[in-house]
């Protein structure tokens, strides 16, 4: 069975959906994904949806799944590129992917990705009081 | 109602034998009541098509409108039906056109000088002839639905504008009234302007709008909904205090949707928004 | 009712995974032929795509039937799913968004309906399912 690869760009793990995805293939990236999070310590998902034509609702509890999953393992997962037909749709069929962060595209869901990170980093700076920073 | 075989045969005859005499009569009394806005020689042009086909038909045995030997008569109805639609003739005037054969027929034909038997031919011919007449109201009814539907597209495609406004922020301002079918053209290109400008603002203002009903709030709050699923918030700007009266009483919930009195409040929130994203990162 | 029915009937059984993905695609061949606009057709293929996984993880598999319709006026898209499974008690409460008897988000049939222009559901009790669905050029 064919895979959904899994791309590592810097500190983000990007996964670009480009077929129409059979149910056993959706279910083995949620499998793959949650492994790569955890070896490459990757802290954002993206998830780039550009390619799909629908989305039922088997795709959209999965991927509400990843981003669960992702949450639990400590990163977080953006969902881009959504058609406005399938936006359409969804609404219509009463799913709401409760729990997913979305964003126009690619770059847009970079940027989220960058603006959640570094306030972090601060803070987890000042709660360390790490003696590189706090000692001149 | 079918005609009788024999009936079917002798209405063909009485075509070919005084062919050019009905054809004239046809055209005059298909004229009259369209009082010079078709002339005698054009009504005569649609009305001696029709007659061939309809000859043809009957020489081919047709005893009713169904089958497959008055398929090219229906072709020329239709033709001949949507024509009319176009040049903004009334049903009543079109089917008149086919009903002048009756007349052509009756006193071509010499119906009154003849026995019971041409009585009963005439009366059954009439009943066929009926049959054309309602033909050609239907086919006509189609064209205007159809040339109605044309219209109201290209008035939808007039009357929603979806503007970029800044960057990262459009804008699509209602005026008049908006039904289901408007809302839902309105949504779809507000989403896609989204997309093509990789804007995450939509600002959706109804200052133009008299009056909103459950269906078109609903509409728009689907579009907001959607647009969330994109990745871009949508801000509606412009509400009246009697729409808002209204929102609240058919106790539709806005839930946490921005709103802003005007286009101007809801642009500088867009901006201030996107800026605010923007330093954070 | 639903019109004639044009050229282009297509039976696709669905046992599988990947049946449901092939029903899809000749429901989108379907649509795009009926000339349905782009968020239609995203209806009706999503629509199809619930029906159809109904029809493999409720229904023990069976079949879908896609053709074009034509009323006179308007071009669609009509689809039939069967099985022979154990039917539906309860239709009304099948529908209801939400409800759900085999750990999905219960918006299969509720939400596919939503979605179409028309649907008809016949169902017997241990005999099996038949949901028709229609969706309409506008």
């Amino acid at each position: 069975m064919e895979r959904v690869p899994i791309l590592k760009i810097g500190s983000v793990l990007l996964v670009s959906i480009q077929v129409d995805m059979q149910d056993q293939m959706a279910l083995q990236l949620q499998e793959d994904l949650g492994q790569r999070i955890v070896d490459t310590g990757c802290r954002g998902v993206i998830i780039d949806i550009t390619g799909l034509d629908i989305v039922d609702s088997f795709v959209g509890r999965t991927l509400s799944t990843i981003a669960s999953i992702s949450r639990v393992l400590d990163a977080e997962t953006i969902v881009v590129g959504m058609r406005p037909a399938v936006a359409i749709t969804l609404v219509e069929l009463g799913l709401s992917l409760d729990g997913i962060r979305t964003a126009l595209n690619v770059e847009r869901g970079l940027e989220l990705l960058a603006r959640n990170a570094e306030p972090d980093t601060f803070d987890d700076l000042d709660l360390l009081g790490d003696p590189e920073t706090t000692s001149p | 109602m079918a005609l009788k075989a024999e009936q079917s045969e002798r209405l063909g005859k009485l075509l070919s034998d005084r062919s050019e005499k009905i054809s004239k009569r046809w055209a005059e009394v298909a004229a009259a009541p369209l009082k010079g806005r078709l002339t005698v020689a054009e009504s005569g042009r649609q009305t001696t098509e029709l007659q061939v086909q309809l000859q043809k038909s009957l020489n081919d045995g047709a005893t009713n409108l169904d089958g497959p030997q008055t398929a090219e008569l229906r072709a020329v109805l239709t033709e001949l039906s949507r024509g009319r639609a176009r040049q903004g003739f009334t049903a009543t005037e079109t089917a008149t056109s086919i009903f002048a054969l009756k007349t052509a027929l009756y006193e071509i034909g010499e119906v009154e000088k003849g026995d019971e038997k041409a009585l009963r031919d005439y009366v059954a011919w009439s009943a066929f002839i009926d049959e054309l007449g309602l033909f050609s109201f239907e086919a006509f009814s189609r064209a205007r639905e159809h040339i109605i539907t044309e219209q109201s597209e290209q008035l939808l495609e007039l009357s929603t504008p979806v503007v970029k406004l800044w960057e990262g922020v459009v804008a699509v301002p209602l005026v008049g009234t908006l039904d289901s079918a408007r809302a839902q053209v309105v949504m779809e290109r507000l989403l896609q302007a989204l997309v093509d400008t990789g804007s995450p603002y939509a600002i959706i203002d109804i200052t133009g709008v008299p009056a909103v009903d459950t269906q078109v709030a609903q509409h728009v709050l689907k579009t907001v909904m959607a647009a969330r699923l994109m990745g871009a918030e949508c801000i509606i700007s412009g509400i009246r205090p009697q729409i808002a009266q209204t929102i609240v009483a058919l106790g539709i919930e806005f839930g946490d949707i921005a709103t802003k009195a005007t286009l101007a409040d809801a642009l500088r929130h867009a901006i201030r928004r996107g800026n605010a994203g923007k330093r954070e990162a | 009712m639903t019109g004639s029915e044009g050229p282009g009937h297509q039976v696709q059984a669905i046992g599988n995974d990947e049946d449901v993905v092939r029903v899809r695609q000749l429901v989108r061949t379907a649509a795009v032929a009926a000339k349905l606009s782009l968020v239609d057709q995203t209806k009706v293929v999503t629509a199809a795509s619930e029906l159809a996984r109904n029809t493999l993880v409720y229904g023990g598999g069976g079949e879908a039937a896609v053709s074009t319709v034509d009323n006179g006026v308007r071009r669609g898209v009509r689809v039939v799913f069967s099985d022979s499974g154990p039917g539906i008690a309860d239709i009304d409460l099948a529908l209801t968004d939400g409800y759900t008897s085999g750990g999905g988000l219960g918006l299969g049939l509720s939400g596919a309906r939503r979605l179409v222009d028309e649907f008809e559901l016949d169902t017997v009790v241990g005999a099996g399912t038949t949901v028709a669905v229609v969706k309409w050029a506008r």
